[in-house]
């Protein structure tokens, strides 16, 4: 019955070995946009890696694209 | 660079919906999330003004300062976004926001409340870009294809406006100076600070 009864308290305290850790890991790293994405999307007019390139590219689709003005000059 | 930042033209929108049209598919969104939406004010009125509102990628963001786990982070081209994996689903992050733009989907880990979802600025997440796993869990990173995000490219009248902070202002302000009026910014003031908002300090955005 004693021994039973150990087994049972030892089975018990080794459960918790079995338990995933609950660390809270932080957020993940992420990489700069100026990298470029992994598929075949990517708008043509700049460098991938290259951050001055991406910025250029960028300022010029937001001028063309949603600056009316610019066109009717 | 500037810091990336929304404008949407109130004397422009014509409460069309395609920028949550344009988001909604571009992310594929859930059904009852909505990461952008149009607000009307004085519906009915003569001279009603339309916005569309969304995650304004606010320079101190409210989200950021109450989460208590650290979810959220701010990219160097200051879009704040979110760590999937972090989030507990708390909701504070709603209570705190002033745009109302956290959304909690009602399925996934936990249960009713979900994840928190919102938009990125089409800037993905912390997952490899425009990776599969980077989509499903926040949608396309047309950042870093070269793009802008998919609701200011769909503007019809180019109400929503979304870029680099100086080209973007620098757009509206010459529309102002041409049209003769219509210079209220919504939500500016709240987002990037009444300085930046051609307001005194102090004064409401």
């Amino acid at each position: 019955m004693m021994r039973l009864l150990m087994l049972t308290i030892v089975l018990a305290g080794l459960s918790a070995c079995t338990e995933k850790p609950q660390t809270l890991s932080g957020v993940k790293s992420d990489v700069a946009p100026f990298q470029g994405a992994e598929n075949q999307f990517a708008a043509p007019g700049w460098t991938r890696g290259d951050k001055t390139s991406w910025e250029q590219g960028l300022k010029a689709r937001a001028q063309n694209t949603q600056n009316e003005y610019s066109k009717a000059k | 660079m500037a810091r990336m930042k929304f404008v949407c033209d109130a004397e422009r929108c014509i409460e069309c919906n395609g920028c949550v049209t344009a988001c909604k598919n571009e992310n594929e969104v859930p059904w009852g999330v909505n990461r952008r939406r149009v607000v009307t004010l004085n519906d009915g009125v003569p001279g009603e003004k339309s916005i569309s509102v969304a995650c304004m990628h606010c320079s101190d963001a409210p989200c950021m300062a109450v989460c208590p786990v650290n979810c959220f982070y701010r990219t160097d081209e200051g879009v704040v976004l979110h760590d999937k994996d972090v989030c507990i689903g708390c909701g504070y992050c709603s209570y705190a926001c002033p745009f109302g733009a956290p959304q909690f989907p009602a399925s996934g880990t936990f249960g009713v409340r979900g994840k928190m979802d919102k938009c990125t600025f089409c800037a993905g997440g912390p997952e490899v870009n425009g990776s599969q796993a980077e989509f499903e869990k926040y949608g396309r990173n047309r950042l870093a294809e070269g793009k802008l995000p998919a609701c200011a490219e769909m503007c019809s009248t180019k109400a929503l406006l979304a870029g680099d902070g100086d080209v973007v202002a620098d757009i509206f302000r010459n529309r102002v100076v041409q049209r003769g009026k219509g210079a209220e910014v919504w939500g500016w003031g709240t987002a990037y600070g009444s300085r930046q908002a051609g307001q005194p300090a102090g004064g409401k955005s």
